[in-house]
């Protein structure tokens, strides 16, 4: 990365050290103390059912808020404006509200260890079997995305290399190094504290997320004149969340409104905060139904506003004038950027690149790893390595003692995102795999320290994904497609398991199959507009269809997925046996008494909490449409 | 569950933040702060986070006198 466009020289002093040191300790202490309160299997994966609201609800969100999270999403805002926030406001709330008031009281009250625990009261063996499988699977590799990512952005801004120089180390180790230190600490408080230590510090992690990210988009506001200037600079289809949205070609989304609505805000947003384990167990960790309800309430709240925490810094990214106070110098000697890309393909733009900012504001152009050249679109302009929006943020604007900070709070994002799913994948193996189909009958004990032993396994499988990302990078777009789908008809087993009585187990194994049949099938027969080709985005059986653009086509195939499923399960239901109902109380919606909410103070009240987040929702859409 | 979270939470944002006022304190006026279109960013913000730390430590009192007042030994066991 030595040809980097915009190159931001990392260099970090004792201080920016000092402040990293101290939270990596407090991180682990965390661990310690909390050691000797961990004495059950249910103090290690449950937290003990003993958690305040707030704290989960924090958890709840940091969770989810890992490297893909914060990078991606200032990637996305960089290159898709302010509708990226989207993903948050109609892909996350509503659903957030939903899993709250209706199924949080299944969850909690089923007194189900786990997601698949659920699947197996309500329905049967092989559903509980086929979800925790996959379920494990897909933690694991996602832990190791978010250490390969982790390990890849410190060698790209060079965060260790002073460190490496000085030691006289090799720098080719500053990779294994960072995949080395993100897995041990990652794996000490863990280890130790269980999932009360993994929520504590995913709480400590939220707070150091919003101290690092706040500063940034003041100063970043501050130099490009407010979001005014940024709306000058950009026009109005990066700063409108809904402008163009009633047709695919007119707004840079690239899909109507309709499919946003329904492929992202329902099938996409509820499949993945309503079923997925990895934010539900945060919930299941709270001290009562109650507060478990107003978990994703509490959560949702803080979420509505990371759209300016994270995706704000990718659009003031973009409209940083590229030339600024200290390249100033470079820019007067150098051709300007215009005439730089019109002799694009050639070597002298490589060498060119330390002083000629060809990307745009600050992100750098792509650069091809293999050849170290710019690489170019079909139009012969350079694609830009968006990626780098946030990272590039962070060394422009923050002075050493501050980038301390900032880096400090980068990293724990990654931290927390691999943490979380470390803490779903123990407890499944060791509750859905472990204890149902290899030992039955250990002691408690046993459990607990099976728990400890599945952290670490968890740990050494992701690193192993981490290296398999490495050397097979399409390993890497092949599994973000798998990611975009798995939980889609999981949602029609779910909604139709705590919905309707009638569901039946068979029905829902086979329904669940066929939606994820269904979803490989689709991807096999269409193919976005911005694909390469055929390959493994798509069109690989036949091109039926080409979708505007790729997340048109995810919308598309989760929408598939989850029909299928929903019409299957529900026909399959029907010729089938169903279970008597008395063994379905606490399970399903209309045989289980309402949970009483007596005389609490309003703010305590979830459906209370429930309509005032989605009033400021519908507040926050108005002003940004 | 054993550990009051604003403990730790305190702690670290007073560490953090003391490190960067001090820091702020004796870079004023530095050249590293062009970056950051002349604000010293260490020291207002460092101050920032140590209130923030100082205000979660206190919490964390005034939440134990209350829990005193109001529940039984027993409960405050677990």
């Amino acid at each position: 990365m030595s040809s980097m466009a915009v190159q931001f020289t990392t260099s970090l002093s004792t201080i920016d050290w000092l402040i990293m040191l101290v939270y990596f300790a407090f991180v682990l202490g965390i661990g310690f103390v909390l050691k000797r309160h961990v004495r059950t299997s249910n103090d290690f994966f449950l937290a003990g059912r003993s958690i305040p609201a707030w704290i989960c609800g924090l958890a709840f969100i940091s969770a989810n808020l890992g490297a893909q999270e914060v990078i991606g999403m200032g990637a996305s805002g960089a290159k898709y404006g302010i509708a990226t926030s989207q993903f948050y406001w109609i892909g996350a709330i509503p659903a957030m509200v939903f899993v709250g008031l209706f199924m949080m009281p299944f969850y909690y009250g089923s007194k189900a260890r786990s997601v698949p625990e659920y699947l197996k009261l309500r329905y049967d063996e092989k559903t509980r079997a086929w979800n925790a499988g996959s379920f494990a699977i897909m933690t694991v590799f996602s832990s190791g995305i978010s250490m390969y990512a982790m390990a890849r952005l410190i060698q790209v801004l060079h965060i260790f290399d002073g460190l490496f120089i000085h030691l006289g180390l090799p720098l080719d180790w500053i990779f294994h190094f960072s995949v080395l230190l993100s897995a041990v600490i990652v794996l000490g408080y863990i280890f130790l504290g269980g999932l009360t230590s993994a929520i504590y510090n995913e709480v400590l992690q939220f707070f150091l997320i919003v101290a690092g990210f706040v500063p940034l988009v003041w100063i970043g506001l501050k130099n490009v004149g407010g979001w005014r200037g940024i709306q000058r600079t950009l026009g109005p289809v990066y700063t409108h969340s809904w402008r163009g949205m009633e047709h695919a070609s007119t707004n840079p989304l690239g899909t109507q409104w309709y499919a946003l609505i329904f492929g992202l805000g329902f099938v996409l947003s509820f499949g993945y905060w309503c079923t997925d384990f990895l934010v539900v167990q945060r919930a299941m960790a709270a001290e009562s139904q109650l507060a478990a309800r107003r978990v994703p309430l509490i959560a949702a709240i803080p979420k509505m506003f990371f759209p300016f925490l994270v995706i704000l810094p990718g659009l003031i990214a973009i409209s940083v004038p590229t030339f600024t106070q200290h390249m100033v110098a470079q820019a007067q000697t150098t051709p300007v950027p215009g005439l730089a890309r019109n002799n694009a393909p050639s070597n002298a733009i490589a060498s060119y690149a330390k002083s000629i900012p060809i990307g745009k504001g600050l992100i750098p152009a792509k650069i091809d790893p293999v050849n170290g050249r710019v690489m170019m679109d079909s139009n012969g302009q350079p694609l830009l390595d968006y990626d780098l929006a946030t990272p590039n943020m962070l060394l422009h604007f923050f002075p050493t003692g501050m980038l301390g900070l900032g880096l400090t709070a980068l990293l724990a994002s990654f931290m927390s995102g691999m943490a979380g799913n470390v803490t779903a994948f123990n407890t499944v193996w060791t509750y859905d795999i472990y204890q149902s189909y290899i030992h039955k009958t250990g002691t408690d004990q046993h459990y607990l320290w099976m728990g400890r032993m599945a952290t670490v396994g968890g740990i050494v499988l992701s690193i192993g994904a981490a290296y398999l990302v490495t050397s097979f990078n399409n390993i890497l777009d092949a599994l973000q497609l798998v990611f975009s789908f798995v939980n889609a008809p999981l949602l029609a087993t779910f909604l139709l398991g705590m919905f309707w009585k009638r569901t039946t187990g068979h029905g829902a194994f086979w329904g669940l199959l066929s939606g994820t049949c269904a979803a490989v099938v689709h991807i096999g027969l269409t193919l976005p507009a911005d694909a390469a080709g055929v390959g493994i985005h798509g069109g690989w059986i036949t091109v039926l269809h080409v979708y505007p653009s790729t997340m048109a086509q995810n919308f598309w195939t989760a929408t598939w997925a989850f029909g299928i499923s929903f019409v299957l399960t529900v026909g399959l239901s029907l010729v089938t046996k169903p279970r008597k109902e008395e063994e379905l109380i606490g399970l399903v919606y209309s045989l289980t008494p309402r949970p009483s909410e007596g005389n609490l103070a309003w703010y305590k009240r979830p459906a209370a909490l429930g309509i005032l987040v989605l009033a400021m929702l519908v507040l926050l859409n108005l002003v940004f449409a | 569950m054993g550990l009051d979270i604003r403990i730790p939470l305190g702690l670290l944002f007073l560490a953090t933040g003391g490190l960067m006022t001090v820091y702020g304190l004796f870079t004023q006026g530095s050249a590293i702060y062009e970056k950051s279109l002349s604000i010293d960013i260490n020291l207002i913000w460092g101050l920032v986070l140590l209130l923030f730390g100082l205000l979660m430590l206190l919490l964390t009192r005034t939440a134990n006198r209350g829990n005193s007042h109001l529940e039984s030994p027993s409960e405050r066991e677990k």
